[in-house]
């Protein structure tokens, strides 16, 4: 039987010992294999290490002690690198590499005694908007088993969608932990750039990968990214600054927030029942006595074009370490270095990560460099400049997650560009390396769609206070799958 | 390839006479890689030591491990900005770290973490002294931190490559002069200067055999007086001075004869090949890397504020041209031996321990210091501070000297004395006997010994034969084996030969 209760509600049971960890994490691992046929959320299921974290878990509980979530399950997406269990960032070259330690992300949650249930299924090395490029092969949406649950997170957003977990970690570069949300009707956090070490989170695009959670809740997330954020001397880009306490005031009133509508996030691009779903949500904020009004941030449609040459750039040189050489997938009987780095690569990667790399490699060339690269960094900064005029004026902006509900399983896999338009209202928070949020807020024909906050650097308790008070108010976030009810 | 073999055949003789700058003119310009002296790598905790097991000092960051970052070693930020202060370069309030894209097997990024278009170091000089006793300025356009790759093992695997890591990550600082050199002499004085230099400032061990040290000489020919700069080559990774010399002196060579013989020097790396005395190309510019340079984001732009700057700044020691400077004026040495004794802070601080045991003697002290002390020394291989004769015992000896308990020619048997047995000086005398005698009686004694030995001379020498004075200086100095104070003895043998 399906287990609806968010991560608040079973780490107070767990504490009330009303529930074993055992129990939660035995019951989860029976949904999650009865799921993988349909839905294909993990790559790995470490059922084994997790009875034996929740049997560590119940005693900690039993003794009085335990971190704030000791013995609440959850999953990882499969680019945190976890000690002892294999990280293959759903790519065939690192289909058996085992990471010799564990990233800070999943250190943290182990330490606030979480029990981990295995790795999430994502678009190989984080590069795609559907879950299609996986070497393992796709994930399903929950909603609808013959679309797609959106990407890179698509693992994370399916598996809470279809309440297997009730959270999981994921990562967002362009927009991976709010499109899959958005797609599958539940609540995705990307956090500030640097409120979340990387350190262990195997690289797609370093100025723009940011960890974060997916869960049913605001409320989970901010219980959960209070124990991921925080500085980490061995990420040199996180940020040290104070983790505030993300649960402290979530239930104060929101009247006098100002809250900022993107006018670009409400071009002609944009489904219109989609658009009815934001709209009536804004409408819920305008009546918990938020102030809307209408902004412009000129420089936003360049997000796309510039992010599809910074975040290739840097992935052609993060990827160049897959060599065949020291780890990973390495080809039959090189016949010689030339043969093993080809082979092994060509092998290895997949079309899409092959794609970006060649593009990566292509902007940062000799000659090349000034108009690709340099100019993306000069929109890049013109963006920013937007955001940061904008929240001069405004708290926070809000406006649609993607620009249609998801969309079915090969509809854009042969066209890149139609892919990568998907990611055109949430790529501008990555350049940025603003926090932004996505919020399920309504159905449009039956398919979730979502509601994307985004507010100035280091604002996620601003972010989380305004999504819990909208889902105080309704109840999109509760919805479940009915094949998963 | 007959060509190359002329070269090699010829290339002395050209070689001599391009140094000489008749019809063409030489310019080089080097980068000398420092491997800065930090306990640990530069973005990562794993020690820096020479010489461990393959791989046995490599961490997950140094290994390339997929989701590991860099961390920058603020000691080898401090160390760089110790050079860069101490050549008057301006230090970058803001300079960036870049990756250098390119596939091979002891990179296991497929990249190298290096400052490329905003360097931490800009804008420095380092005079050095040609052979003439004139100085010259030498422009370093730069100085810029990074990382150093692995190695890659072809002995003893039959056909394998193995990889060793250790060396991977460890800190360099690379250097790069303007193109202001005009001989392979200058080019060795030059980088002489910044060896003794990063060693003063105890950034680089220099030790050239591990390669701490080592350097790219980019080198061209022009015809004399000519403004434009010719095609150049760049010999790659050479690790000794004379090498560099040689390499350059081959090069030169080299160049002017493909030119004379009506051919063009093509841009490219070449290799010095010590056993052969030639350099070979390695690869040419068309088949360069495209390192496809972007700042690094894993790590953010190094900000150093004045308040830092000047920190350092008050840390630095006495560098080597003011202390030469100060010893000339302070203990009234010559500029030559000025220069040699502060070659190395080791030296001039043995020096100056020795003045200090021995006041009033600077010339004395530095003669010793340069003469018997630096011959022992290299005789055996030691560096100073083995602490084979410490300064406190050269100047005990010296001080002998001084108040002539000793002469100077003994003074060479106690100093033999002292460095094989450790002994100090007053020990050695007093067990060899070896104090100078002053007593007139007893040299009179010597004296009338002598003049009882050879009556036939003395005969001779009061028939008006002069230069067998010097018989009796020799007769009378060996009677008292050679412990007489010679003055003395001349003075004595003067009043009482003559009868």
């Amino acid at each position: 039987m399906t287990d609806h209760r968010t991560v608040t509600q079973l780490a107070a049971a767990l504490r009330a010992r009303k529930v074993s960890s055992v129990e939660l994490v035995r019951a989860c691992l029976a949904r999650i294999e009865a799921s993988q046929p349909a839905l294909n959320a993990f790559i790995t299921i470490t059922a084994d290490q997790a009875l034996e974290q929740a049997e560590a878990a119940d005693r900690d509980l039993a003794a009085g002690r335990g971190g704030p979530l000791a013995g609440v399950p959850i999953g990882h997406k499969d680019l945190f690198c976890t000690a002892g269990v294999r990280t293959t960032c759903g790519s065939r070259m690192l289909e058996n590499f085992v990471a010799p330690y564990d990233a800070t992300v999943v250190a943290r949650l182990k330490a606030a005694g979480a029990v981990m249930l295995g790795k999430l299924n994502m678009d190989e090395f984080a590069m795609g908007s559907s879950n299609e490029t996986s070497y393992f092969g796709p994930v399903r949406n929950p909603w609808k088993t013959d679309l797609v649950p959106g990407g890179s997170s698509g693992g994370s957003a399916a598996a809470v969608a279809a309440r297997l977990l009730p959270a999981a970690t994921a990562t967002d570069t362009g927009g991976s932990i709010r499109q899959p949300a958005a797609f599958c009707g539940v609540t995705g956090i990307k956090p500030t750039y640097g409120r979340v070490s990387r350190y262990g989170m195997i690289a797609f695009a370093s100025s723009l990968d940011q960890g974060g959670v997916i869960a049913q809740t605001a409320e989970d997330c901010a219980r959960l990214l209070r124990s991921m954020a925080g500085f980490d001397p061995r990420d040199s880009t996180s940020v040290d600054i104070p983790v505030p306490d993300y649960l402290a005031g979530l239930d104060a009133p929101l009247a006098g927030v100002r809250i900022g509508l993107l006018k670009e996030f409400f071009d002609t691009g944009l489904d219109a029942g989609y658009e009815r779903r934001v709209r009536e949500a804004l409408a819920v904020f305008e009546r918990l006595g938020a102030r809307l009004c209408e902004l412009s941030l000129p420089n936003i449609p360049r997000s796309v074009p510039a992010y599809y040459v910074v975040a290739p750039a840097e992935c052609s040189s993060n990827l160049a370490r897959f060599d065949g050489v020291r780890f990973g997938h390495r080809c039959r009987n090189p016949r010689d270095l030339i043969d093993l780095y080809k082979r092994s690569r060509s092998e290895g990667f997949g079309v899409e990560v092959k794609r970006r790399i060649m593009t990566g490699t292509y902007v940062l060339s000799a000659g090349y460099y000034d108009d690709y690269y340099l100019k993306a960094q000069r929109v890049r900064r013109l963006v920013a400049g937007d955001f940061e005029r904008a929240f001069a004026e405004v708290d926070l902006l809000m406006g649609p997650t993607t620009p249609t509900a998801a969309f079915a399983l090969g509809a854009k896999s042969a066209d890149p560009i139609t892919m990568y338009l998907n990611d055109i209202y949430t790529i501008s928070a990555n350049l940025a390396g603003l926090p932004a949020m996505s919020v399920p807020c309504g159905f449009v024909d039956g398919l979730p769609a979502g509601l994307q906050i985004i507010g100035p650097h280091f604002a996620e308790q601003r972010l989380l206070h305004a999504a819990h008070c909208f889902q105080l108010e309704t109840d999109w976030h509760a919805h479940v799958p009915e094949r998963c009810a | 390839m007959n060509a190359r073999n002329t070269h090699s055949a010829t290339r002395g003789a050209q070689g001599a006479a391009t140094e000489q700058g008749h019809a063409w003119e030489t310019v080089i310009g080097l980068e000398i890689h420092a491997q800065l002296a930090t306990r640990s790598k530069i973005f990562s905790g794993a020690p820096t030591a020479y010489g461990a097991a393959p791989n046995t000092q490599a961490c997950l960051v140094d290994l390339g491990y997929p989701g590991v970052l860099p961390v920058l070693n603020a000691e080898a930020v401090r160390m760089a900005v110790r050079f860069g202060l101490a050549i008057g370069a301006r230090i970058a309030r803001q300079s960036v770290f870049a990756r250098k894209n390119y596939f091979y097997p002891d990179l296991p990024k497929g990249y190298q973490i290096s400052q490329y278009e905003l360097p931490i170091v800009a804008g420095g000089t380092l005079d050095i002294v040609l052979e003439d006793g004139s100085r010259k300025r030498i422009g370093v356009t730069r100085a810029h931190l990074e990382e150093d790759a692995g190695k890659s093992l072809h002995e003893g695997l039959a056909g394998l490559t193995g990889i060793d890591l250790n060396r991977a990550g460890t800190p360099l600082l690379e250097i790069v002069s303007e193109p202001e050199m005009r001989s392979a002499k200058e080019a060795v004085a030059y980088m002489k200067k910044v060896h003794t230099l990063v060693r003063y400032l105890e950034i680089c061990d220099g030790n050239m055999q591990e390669g701490s040290f080592r350097c790219d000489a980019n080198v061209s020919v022009r015809p004399a007086g000519s403004d434009k700069l010719g095609t150049r080559t760049e010999i790659k990774n050479v690790n000794s001075f004379r090498y560099v010399e040689k390499a350059i002196q081959y090069e030169v060579a080299r160049q002017i004869e493909v030119i004379d013989s009506g051919g063009r020097v093509i841009q490219e790396t070449r290799l010095y090949d010590p056993d052969r005395g030639e350099t070979r190309s390695m690869r040419s510019k068309e088949e360069a890397n495209d390192y496809r340079y972007f700042p690094d984001p894993d790590l953010l732009p190094l900000e150093l504020d004045a308040a830092y700057v000047e920190s350092v700044r008050a840390e630095l020691p006495e560098l080597p041209d003011a202390k030469a400077a100060r010893f000339s004026a302070q203990y009234g040495l010559s500029d030559y031996d000025a220069g040699v004794l502060t070659a190395s802070r080791e030296l001039a601080d043995y020096y100056e321990a020795v003045t200090r045991g021995v006041p009033g003697q600077p010339k004395l002290a530095a003669n010793w210091v340069m003469g018997e002390f630096a011959a022992a020394l290299h005789k055996e291989g030691l560096e100073i501070n083995a602490g084979k004769l410490t300064a406190e015992r050269l100047a005990g000896l010296l001080t002998r000297i001084a108040d002539e308990t000793i002469s100077g020619k003994i003074a060479k048997e106690v100093f033999e004395a002292m460095w094989a047995s450790g002994e100090n000086a007053d020990a050695v005398i007093a067990s060899k006997g070896l104090q100078q005698i002053t007593d007139t009686g007893a040299i009179e004694g010597a004296i009338e010994e002598v003049m009882a030995q050879y009556p036939a001379q003395l005969a001779e020498f009061r028939a008006g034969k002069d230069k067998l004075f010097g018989f009796f200086v020799g007769q009378a100095m060996k009677a008292t084996r050679g412990k007489a104070n010679p003055a003395q003895l001349n003075a004595l043998l003067k009043k009482k030969l003559p009868g």
